[in-house]
Protein backbone atom coordinates (compact mmCIF):
# COMPACT_ATOMS: atom_id res chain seq x y z
CA UNK A 1 0.00 0.00 0.00
CA UNK A 2 1.42 3.43 -0.55
CA UNK A 3 -0.84 7.09 0.65
CA UNK A 4 -0.94 9.74 -1.64
CA UNK A 5 -1.57 13.54 0.16
CA UNK A 6 -2.68 16.37 -1.60
CA UNK A 7 -1.60 18.92 0.32
CA UNK A 8 -3.77 22.13 -1.68
CA UNK A 9 -6.52 20.13 -0.81
CA UNK A 10 -6.11 19.25 2.64
CA UNK A 11 -8.34 21.54 5.03
CA UNK A 12 -6.82 20.75 7.79
CA UNK A 13 -9.60 18.75 9.77
CA UNK A 14 -7.13 16.19 11.52
CA UNK A 15 -9.83 13.39 10.77
CA UNK A 16 -6.62 11.49 9.57
CA UNK A 17 -4.76 11.72 12.64
CA UNK A 18 -7.52 10.50 14.87
CA UNK A 19 -8.18 7.73 12.68
CA UNK A 20 -4.39 6.70 12.00
CA UNK A 21 -2.55 8.74 14.50
CA UNK A 22 0.77 6.61 13.17
CA UNK A 23 0.62 7.38 9.61
CA UNK A 24 -0.42 11.03 9.58
CA UNK A 25 0.19 14.27 11.42
CA UNK A 26 -0.58 17.99 10.91
CA UNK A 27 1.76 20.47 10.28
CA UNK A 28 2.24 23.33 13.31
CA UNK A 29 1.41 26.35 11.59
CA UNK A 30 -1.58 25.46 9.27
CA UNK A 31 -2.52 21.87 10.12
CA UNK A 32 -1.97 20.63 6.51
CA UNK A 33 -1.52 16.83 6.62
CA UNK A 34 2.10 15.16 6.97
CA UNK A 35 2.88 11.94 6.07
CA UNK A 36 4.88 9.75 8.29
CA UNK A 37 4.71 6.41 6.62
CA UNK A 38 4.20 6.47 3.19
CA UNK A 39 4.18 2.71 2.65
CA UNK A 40 2.30 1.35 6.30
CA UNK A 41 2.29 -1.89 7.47
CA UNK A 42 -0.42 -4.31 6.84
CA UNK A 43 -1.37 -3.21 10.71
CA UNK A 44 -2.08 0.08 9.47
CA UNK A 45 -4.40 -0.43 5.75
CA UNK A 46 -7.57 -0.63 7.79
CA UNK A 47 -7.07 2.41 9.03
CA UNK A 48 -5.26 3.96 6.46
CA UNK A 49 -8.22 3.11 4.14
CA UNK A 50 -10.89 4.28 6.38
CA UNK A 51 -9.01 7.82 6.57
CA UNK A 52 -9.10 8.11 2.87
CA UNK A 53 -12.73 7.22 2.77
CA UNK A 54 -13.40 10.01 6.08
CA UNK A 55 -11.44 12.67 5.07
CA UNK A 56 -13.77 15.54 4.67
CA UNK A 57 -11.65 16.78 1.87
CA UNK A 58 -10.70 14.09 -0.42
CA UNK A 59 -7.20 14.92 0.21
CA UNK A 60 -5.64 11.25 0.62
CA UNK A 61 -5.04 8.76 -2.45
CA UNK A 62 -3.99 4.98 -2.58
CA UNK A 63 -2.27 2.74 -3.99
CA UNK A 64 -3.17 -1.07 -3.19
CA UNK A 65 -0.72 -3.56 -4.29
CA UNK B 1 -42.66 13.90 19.04
CA UNK B 2 -43.00 10.24 19.02
CA UNK B 3 -39.45 8.90 17.92
CA UNK B 4 -39.63 5.68 15.93
CA UNK B 5 -39.23 2.55 18.03
CA UNK B 6 -37.32 0.05 16.40
CA UNK B 7 -36.74 -3.52 17.44
CA UNK B 8 -32.98 -4.16 16.22
CA UNK B 9 -32.35 -6.66 13.64
CA UNK B 10 -32.75 -9.77 14.47
CA UNK B 11 -31.66 -11.55 11.22
CA UNK B 12 -28.46 -12.24 9.21
CA UNK B 13 -26.44 -9.65 7.60
CA UNK B 14 -28.36 -8.20 4.25
CA UNK B 15 -28.07 -9.17 0.85
CA UNK B 16 -28.33 -5.97 -0.79
CA UNK B 17 -28.07 -2.39 0.32
CA UNK B 18 -29.67 0.70 -1.80
CA UNK B 19 -28.33 3.99 -0.91
CA UNK B 20 -30.32 7.35 -1.62
CA UNK B 21 -27.83 9.96 -2.67
CA UNK B 22 -24.34 9.49 -3.98
CA UNK B 23 -22.84 12.67 -2.25
CA UNK B 24 -20.41 12.68 0.64
CA UNK B 25 -22.72 10.61 3.09
CA UNK B 26 -24.01 8.13 -0.19
CA UNK B 27 -20.94 7.16 -1.17
CA UNK B 28 -18.91 7.03 2.44
CA UNK B 29 -21.91 4.38 3.50
CA UNK B 30 -20.87 2.23 0.06
CA UNK B 31 -17.50 2.60 1.38
CA UNK B 32 -17.66 2.00 4.43
CA UNK B 33 -20.07 -1.25 4.16
CA UNK B 34 -16.94 -3.09 1.59
CA UNK B 35 -14.37 -1.87 4.26
CA UNK B 36 -16.00 -4.04 6.67
CA UNK B 37 -16.60 -6.93 4.65
CA UNK B 38 -20.20 -6.48 3.26
CA UNK B 39 -19.79 -8.79 -0.03
CA UNK B 40 -23.96 -8.11 -1.24
CA UNK B 41 -25.37 -5.85 -3.72
CA UNK B 42 -25.02 -2.05 -2.97
CA UNK B 43 -26.81 0.32 -5.41
CA UNK B 44 -26.06 4.21 -5.14
CA UNK B 45 -28.45 6.42 -6.87
CA UNK B 46 -27.99 10.15 -7.50
CA UNK B 47 -30.43 12.78 -8.80
CA UNK B 48 -27.78 14.73 -10.14
CA UNK B 49 -25.72 12.90 -13.46
CA UNK B 50 -22.22 13.86 -11.87
CA UNK B 51 -19.84 11.28 -10.62
CA UNK B 52 -20.12 11.80 -6.66
CA UNK B 53 -18.18 15.33 -5.46
CA UNK B 54 -17.61 17.42 -2.87
CA UNK B 55 -19.47 20.44 -1.32
CA UNK B 56 -17.46 22.59 0.13
CA UNK B 57 -14.73 23.78 -2.53
CA UNK B 58 -17.98 25.20 -4.23
CA UNK B 59 -18.03 28.53 -2.61
CA UNK B 60 -14.43 28.68 -2.59
CA UNK B 61 -11.77 26.98 -5.59
CA UNK B 62 -14.56 26.12 -7.85
CA UNK B 63 -16.82 29.35 -7.72
CA UNK B 64 -13.74 31.28 -8.10
CA UNK B 65 -12.00 29.21 -11.15
CA UNK B 66 -8.71 28.15 -9.24
CA UNK B 67 -10.25 24.57 -9.52
CA UNK B 68 -11.89 23.17 -12.51
CA UNK B 69 -14.61 21.34 -11.80
CA UNK B 70 -13.72 17.73 -11.83
CA UNK B 71 -11.24 18.57 -9.42
CA UNK B 72 -14.47 18.35 -7.24
CA UNK B 73 -14.13 14.84 -7.83
CA UNK B 74 -14.70 12.60 -4.44
CA UNK B 75 -13.07 9.72 -5.81
CA UNK B 76 -11.03 8.91 -9.48
CA UNK B 77 -12.54 6.49 -11.61
CA UNK B 78 -10.80 3.68 -10.40
CA UNK B 79 -11.48 3.91 -7.29
CA UNK B 80 -15.44 4.13 -7.82
CA UNK B 81 -15.02 1.00 -9.72
CA UNK B 82 -13.14 -0.70 -7.44
CA UNK B 83 -16.15 -0.37 -5.30
CA UNK B 84 -18.27 -2.57 -7.15
CA UNK B 85 -21.55 -0.88 -6.55
CA UNK B 86 -24.59 0.16 -9.47
CA UNK B 87 -23.87 3.71 -9.77
CA UNK B 88 -27.52 5.15 -11.00
CA UNK B 89 -26.83 8.53 -11.58
CA UNK B 90 -29.20 11.62 -13.20
CA UNK B 91 -32.20 9.55 -11.83
CA UNK B 92 -33.89 11.23 -8.70
CA UNK B 93 -36.03 9.02 -6.04
CA UNK B 94 -39.62 10.09 -6.14
CA UNK B 95 -41.33 7.84 -3.64
CA UNK B 96 -40.53 5.37 -1.14
CA UNK B 97 -42.16 2.31 0.54
CA UNK B 98 -40.28 2.05 3.98
CA UNK B 99 -42.34 -1.40 4.88
CA UNK B 100 -41.37 -2.79 1.42
CA UNK B 101 -38.47 -1.17 1.28
CA UNK B 102 -38.76 0.38 -1.98
CA UNK B 103 -37.76 3.42 -3.53
CA UNK B 104 -39.25 4.34 -7.59
CA UNK B 105 -37.32 6.83 -9.41
CA UNK B 106 -37.74 9.73 -11.58
CA UNK B 107 -37.37 7.49 -14.83
CA UNK B 108 -39.62 5.04 -13.85
CA UNK B 109 -37.18 2.19 -12.09
CA UNK B 110 -38.00 0.15 -8.85
CA UNK B 111 -35.50 -0.36 -6.56
CA UNK B 112 -35.77 -3.17 -4.25
CA UNK B 113 -33.28 -3.94 -1.25
CA UNK B 114 -32.93 -5.50 2.08
CA UNK B 115 -31.73 -2.51 3.73
CA UNK B 116 -32.13 1.12 2.16
CA UNK B 117 -29.81 4.14 3.30
CA UNK B 118 -31.17 7.72 2.88
CA UNK B 119 -28.60 10.45 2.08
CA UNK B 120 -30.74 13.04 0.03
CA UNK B 121 -29.02 16.06 1.38
CA UNK B 122 -30.64 19.61 1.49
CA UNK B 123 -31.71 21.51 -1.02
CA UNK B 124 -31.15 25.55 -0.83
CA UNK B 125 -34.16 27.38 0.62
CA UNK B 126 -35.36 30.46 -0.79
CA UNK B 127 -37.74 33.15 0.45
CA UNK B 128 -40.94 32.56 0.01
CA UNK B 129 -42.63 33.22 -3.10
CA UNK B 130 -39.33 34.12 -4.41
CA UNK B 131 -39.79 35.21 -7.88
CA UNK B 132 -37.56 33.83 -10.94
CA UNK B 133 -35.05 36.81 -11.71
CA UNK B 134 -31.91 36.27 -13.99
CA UNK B 135 -29.44 37.31 -12.21
CA UNK B 136 -30.70 35.64 -8.73
CA UNK B 137 -28.28 32.27 -7.53
CA UNK B 138 -28.04 29.73 -4.98
CA UNK B 139 -25.07 27.58 -4.50
CA UNK B 140 -25.59 24.00 -3.75
CA UNK B 141 -24.53 21.96 -6.84
CA UNK B 142 -21.49 21.65 -8.75
CA UNK B 143 -24.18 23.57 -12.04
CA UNK B 144 -25.16 25.99 -9.47
CA UNK B 145 -21.73 27.14 -8.46
CA UNK B 146 -20.37 26.84 -12.26
CA UNK B 147 -23.63 29.11 -13.12
CA UNK B 148 -22.94 31.62 -10.63
CA UNK B 149 -18.75 31.99 -11.39
CA UNK B 150 -19.88 32.39 -15.48
CA UNK B 151 -22.27 35.55 -14.35
CA UNK B 152 -19.54 36.89 -11.92
CA UNK B 153 -17.16 37.07 -14.51
CA UNK B 154 -19.05 39.93 -15.87
CA UNK B 155 -20.27 41.10 -12.83
CA UNK B 156 -19.26 44.44 -10.42
CA UNK B 157 -21.85 44.64 -7.69
CA UNK B 158 -22.33 41.05 -6.04
CA UNK B 159 -24.99 41.17 -2.90
CA UNK B 160 -24.93 37.91 -0.85
CA UNK B 161 -28.34 37.60 1.26
CA UNK B 162 -27.21 35.64 4.34
CA UNK B 163 -24.59 35.48 7.23
CA UNK B 164 -24.27 31.89 7.77
CA UNK B 165 -21.27 29.68 6.63
CA UNK B 166 -22.13 29.46 3.06
CA UNK B 167 -23.08 33.39 2.76
CA UNK B 168 -20.04 34.68 4.44
CA UNK B 169 -17.87 32.16 2.24
CA UNK B 170 -19.06 33.82 -1.33
CA UNK B 171 -18.68 37.25 0.00
CA UNK B 172 -15.03 36.29 0.69
CA UNK B 173 -14.53 34.58 -2.72
CA UNK B 174 -16.69 37.30 -4.16
CA UNK B 175 -13.83 40.09 -3.09
CA UNK B 176 -10.88 37.63 -4.21
CA UNK B 177 -12.61 38.01 -7.61
CA UNK B 178 -12.24 42.04 -7.48
CA UNK B 179 -16.50 42.22 -7.03
CA UNK B 180 -17.87 45.12 -4.92
CA UNK B 181 -19.47 43.04 -2.14
CA UNK B 182 -22.11 43.72 0.23
CA UNK B 183 -23.11 41.23 2.44
CA UNK B 184 -26.77 41.04 4.13
CA UNK B 185 -28.06 39.14 6.75
CA UNK B 186 -30.70 39.16 10.33
CA UNK B 187 -27.86 38.02 12.92
CA UNK B 188 -25.53 41.28 14.00
CA UNK B 189 -22.44 39.10 13.17
CA UNK B 190 -21.84 37.24 10.35
CA UNK B 191 -22.09 33.26 11.62
CA UNK B 192 -23.23 34.19 14.95
CA UNK B 193 -25.09 31.28 15.22
CA UNK B 194 -22.12 29.22 14.51
CA UNK B 195 -19.49 31.02 15.73
CA UNK B 196 -20.74 32.94 18.89
CA UNK B 197 -21.12 36.99 18.81
CA UNK B 198 -17.20 37.45 20.12
CA UNK B 199 -15.74 35.23 17.00
CA UNK B 200 -18.29 36.40 14.77
CA UNK B 201 -17.50 39.85 15.72
CA UNK B 202 -13.74 39.15 14.79
CA UNK B 203 -15.17 37.57 11.05
CA UNK B 204 -17.07 40.41 10.77
CA UNK B 205 -13.64 42.97 10.92
CA UNK B 206 -12.00 40.78 8.61
CA UNK B 207 -14.68 40.77 5.97
CA UNK B 208 -14.89 44.94 6.91
CA UNK B 209 -10.96 45.10 6.30
CA UNK B 210 -11.73 43.21 2.96
CA UNK B 211 -13.65 45.87 1.54
CA UNK B 212 -16.94 43.82 2.38
CA UNK B 213 -19.90 46.26 3.19
CA UNK B 214 -21.70 44.36 5.92
CA UNK B 215 -25.56 44.95 6.17
CA UNK B 216 -26.16 43.03 9.20
CA UNK B 217 -29.14 43.03 11.72
CA UNK B 218 -31.79 43.79 8.99
CA UNK B 219 -34.15 41.29 6.88
CA UNK B 220 -34.52 41.15 3.29
CA UNK B 221 -37.83 42.98 2.15
CA UNK B 222 -37.88 41.96 -1.67
CA UNK B 223 -35.61 41.15 -4.62
CA UNK B 224 -35.97 44.34 -6.68
CA UNK B 225 -35.96 43.79 -10.50
CA UNK B 226 -36.59 45.32 -14.01
CA UNK B 227 -37.72 43.18 -17.05
CA UNK B 228 -37.27 39.93 -15.35
CA UNK B 229 -33.78 40.55 -14.24
CA UNK B 230 -32.41 41.62 -10.36
CA UNK B 231 -31.13 44.73 -10.03
CA UNK B 232 -31.16 45.11 -6.05
CA UNK B 233 -32.19 44.23 -2.74
CA UNK B 234 -34.66 46.36 -0.54
CA UNK B 235 -34.18 45.58 3.13
CA UNK B 236 -36.74 45.65 6.01
CA UNK B 237 -34.77 48.65 6.99
CA UNK B 238 -35.48 50.45 4.19
CA UNK B 239 -32.25 50.81 1.85
CA UNK B 240 -31.65 49.33 -1.31
CA UNK B 241 -28.27 47.85 -2.06
CA UNK B 242 -28.01 47.96 -6.09
CA UNK B 243 -26.67 44.75 -7.44
CA UNK B 244 -25.59 42.79 -10.51
CA UNK B 245 -25.83 39.40 -8.91
CA UNK B 246 -27.46 38.48 -6.13
CA UNK B 247 -26.78 35.37 -3.89
CA UNK B 248 -29.27 33.48 -1.83
CA UNK B 249 -27.56 31.81 0.97
CA UNK B 250 -30.28 31.70 3.47
CA UNK B 251 -29.63 27.59 4.69
CA UNK B 252 -30.72 24.36 3.46
CA UNK B 253 -34.12 22.54 3.57
CA UNK B 254 -33.81 18.85 4.02
CA UNK B 255 -34.89 17.00 1.00
CA UNK B 256 -37.68 14.87 1.86
CA UNK B 257 -40.06 15.68 -0.56
CA UNK B 258 -39.77 12.68 -1.96
CA UNK B 259 -40.70 10.90 1.15
CA UNK B 260 -44.35 11.95 1.22
CA UNK B 261 -46.68 8.67 2.20
CA UNK B 262 -43.53 6.29 2.70
CA UNK B 263 -43.97 5.71 6.61
CA UNK B 264 -41.76 7.87 7.89
CA UNK B 265 -40.93 10.63 9.99
CA UNK B 266 -40.30 14.03 8.22
CA UNK B 267 -39.92 16.71 10.84
CA UNK B 268 -37.01 18.61 9.85
CA UNK B 269 -35.37 15.89 8.40
CA UNK B 270 -35.40 12.07 8.71
CA UNK B 271 -36.15 11.69 11.89
CA UNK B 272 -34.06 8.29 13.62
CA UNK B 273 -33.78 6.78 16.55
CA UNK B 274 -30.05 6.87 18.08
CA UNK B 275 -28.71 4.10 16.02
CA UNK B 276 -29.69 6.50 13.06
CA UNK B 277 -32.77 4.09 11.92
CA UNK B 278 -35.62 5.72 10.61
CA UNK B 279 -37.67 2.46 10.55
CA UNK B 280 -36.82 -1.09 10.07
CA UNK B 281 -33.90 -1.15 7.67
CA UNK B 282 -33.94 1.91 6.94
CA UNK B 283 -31.49 4.44 8.01
CA UNK B 284 -30.45 8.27 7.30
CA UNK B 285 -26.76 10.00 7.12
CA UNK B 286 -25.97 13.56 6.52
CA UNK B 287 -27.38 16.72 6.16
CA UNK B 288 -31.27 14.90 5.90
CA UNK B 289 -30.81 13.33 9.36
CA UNK B 290 -32.27 13.93 12.43
CA UNK B 291 -31.05 11.96 14.79
CA UNK B 292 -31.29 11.35 18.82
CA UNK B 293 -27.74 12.10 20.15
CA UNK B 294 -27.27 10.66 23.50
CA UNK B 295 -24.69 12.84 24.49
CA UNK B 296 -26.40 15.86 23.86
CA UNK B 297 -29.85 14.48 24.85
CA UNK B 298 -31.76 15.67 22.10
CA UNK B 299 -32.34 15.29 18.25
CA UNK B 300 -29.55 16.90 16.89
CA UNK B 301 -29.51 17.14 12.49
CA UNK B 302 -25.70 18.77 11.35
CA UNK B 303 -25.43 20.48 7.87
CA UNK B 304 -21.63 19.83 7.76
CA UNK B 305 -19.20 17.79 5.56
CA UNK B 306 -17.55 15.95 8.20
CA UNK B 307 -20.79 14.44 10.22
CA UNK B 308 -21.93 13.12 6.73
CA UNK B 309 -19.38 10.77 6.32
CA UNK B 310 -18.83 10.05 10.00
CA UNK B 311 -22.35 9.48 10.36
CA UNK B 312 -21.94 7.32 7.03
CA UNK B 313 -19.75 5.01 8.47
CA UNK B 314 -21.94 4.59 11.78
CA UNK B 315 -24.64 3.92 9.59
CA UNK B 316 -22.42 1.12 7.56
CA UNK B 317 -21.65 -0.25 10.85
CA UNK B 318 -25.24 -0.95 12.22
CA UNK B 319 -26.73 -2.14 9.19
CA UNK B 320 -24.07 -5.30 9.31
CA UNK B 321 -25.28 -5.56 13.28
CA UNK B 322 -22.79 -3.67 15.11
CA UNK B 323 -26.51 -1.80 16.72
CA UNK B 324 -24.01 1.41 18.53
CA UNK B 325 -25.51 4.62 19.15
CA UNK B 326 -24.15 7.42 17.23
CA UNK B 327 -22.58 9.78 19.46
CA UNK B 328 -19.94 12.34 17.13
CA UNK B 329 -18.32 15.01 18.27
CA UNK B 330 -19.75 17.99 15.67
CA UNK B 331 -17.06 19.47 13.82
CA UNK B 332 -16.61 22.11 10.58
CA UNK B 333 -14.34 24.62 9.32
CA UNK B 334 -14.89 27.51 7.18
CA UNK B 335 -11.64 28.83 4.54
CA UNK B 336 -12.43 32.91 4.12
CA UNK B 337 -9.49 35.08 2.63
CA UNK B 338 -6.17 33.71 4.16
CA UNK B 339 -8.31 32.37 7.10
CA UNK B 340 -9.38 28.83 8.76
CA UNK B 341 -11.77 29.02 11.55
CA UNK B 342 -12.89 25.86 12.69
CA UNK B 343 -15.25 24.47 15.52
CA UNK B 344 -15.18 20.94 17.62
CA UNK B 345 -18.39 20.86 19.49
CA UNK B 346 -20.93 22.95 19.47
CA UNK B 347 -20.25 27.12 20.66
CA UNK B 348 -23.75 27.59 22.60
CA UNK B 349 -25.55 30.90 22.03
CA UNK B 350 -23.51 32.81 25.35
CA UNK B 351 -21.29 30.65 25.99
CA UNK B 352 -18.33 32.05 28.25
CA UNK B 353 -15.36 32.45 26.23
CA UNK B 354 -11.51 31.29 27.23
CA UNK B 355 -8.52 32.19 25.19
CA UNK B 356 -6.48 28.75 25.72
CA UNK B 357 -3.78 29.46 22.85
CA UNK B 358 -2.33 31.86 20.92
CA UNK B 359 -3.53 35.64 20.57
CA UNK B 360 -7.07 37.14 19.33
CA UNK B 361 -4.54 39.96 18.14
CA UNK B 362 -1.96 38.23 16.18
CA UNK B 363 -5.13 36.45 14.70
CA UNK B 364 -3.69 32.74 15.42
CA UNK B 365 -5.63 31.67 18.71
CA UNK B 366 -7.63 28.82 19.83
CA UNK B 367 -11.00 29.51 22.29
CA UNK B 368 -12.25 27.28 24.66
CA UNK B 369 -16.26 27.79 25.17
CA UNK B 370 -18.20 26.87 28.02
CA UNK B 371 -21.64 27.10 29.33
CA UNK B 372 -21.83 26.41 33.24
CA UNK B 373 -17.94 25.33 33.30
CA UNK B 374 -18.63 22.56 30.80
CA UNK B 375 -16.64 22.45 27.51
CA UNK B 376 -18.89 22.64 24.68
CA UNK B 377 -16.53 23.66 21.88
CA UNK B 378 -13.29 25.20 21.15
CA UNK B 379 -13.17 26.88 18.28
CA UNK B 380 -9.53 28.00 16.13
CA UNK B 381 -8.43 30.58 14.26
CA UNK B 382 -5.55 29.50 12.44
CA UNK B 383 -4.14 27.42 14.42
CA UNK B 384 -6.21 23.71 13.37
CA UNK B 385 -3.43 20.96 15.01
CA UNK B 386 -3.53 23.03 17.71
CA UNK B 387 -7.35 23.54 18.22
CA UNK B 388 -7.85 19.68 16.92
CA UNK B 389 -5.37 18.57 20.43
CA UNK B 390 -8.30 20.57 22.52
CA UNK B 391 -11.02 18.36 20.91
CA UNK B 392 -10.93 15.56 23.58
CA UNK B 393 -12.02 17.96 26.20
CA UNK B 394 -15.59 18.38 24.71
CA UNK B 395 -15.52 14.89 23.61
CA UNK B 396 -15.31 14.14 27.44
CA UNK B 397 -17.89 16.21 28.34
CA UNK B 398 -20.27 14.81 25.67
CA UNK B 399 -19.60 11.34 27.07
CA UNK B 400 -19.71 12.53 30.65
CA UNK B 401 -23.27 14.23 29.37
CA UNK B 402 -26.53 11.73 30.90
CA UNK B 403 -27.88 9.41 27.72
CA UNK B 404 -31.06 11.20 26.73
Amino acid sequence: MKVIVEEDKCCGAGTCVLVAPDVFDQRDEDGIVVLLDEAPGPDQHDAVREAVSVCPAAAIGLIES
Amino acid sequence: MTLPEIAPPTCGPPESVLVVGASAGGLTTAEALRRKGFEGRITLLGDEPHLPYDRPPLSKQVLSGAWEPARARLRPEPALRALDADLVLGDPAVALDAANRTVWTESGRVLGADEIVIATGVQARVFPGQPDLSGVHVIRTLDDAVALRTELATARRLVVVGDGVLGAEVAATGRGLGLDVTLAGPQSVPMESQFGAWAGARLGELHTEQGVTLRLGTGVRELAAEAGRVVGVLLESGEQLPADVVVVAIGGVPATGWLVGSGLTCENGVVCDAMCRAADGIYAVGDVARWRHQGLGALLRLENRTNATEQAVAVAANILGADQPYVPVPYFWTDQYDVKVMVHGLVPAGAEIEVVEGDPAARRFVALCRTDGVARGVLGWNMPKQTRLHRQRVADALALAPAG
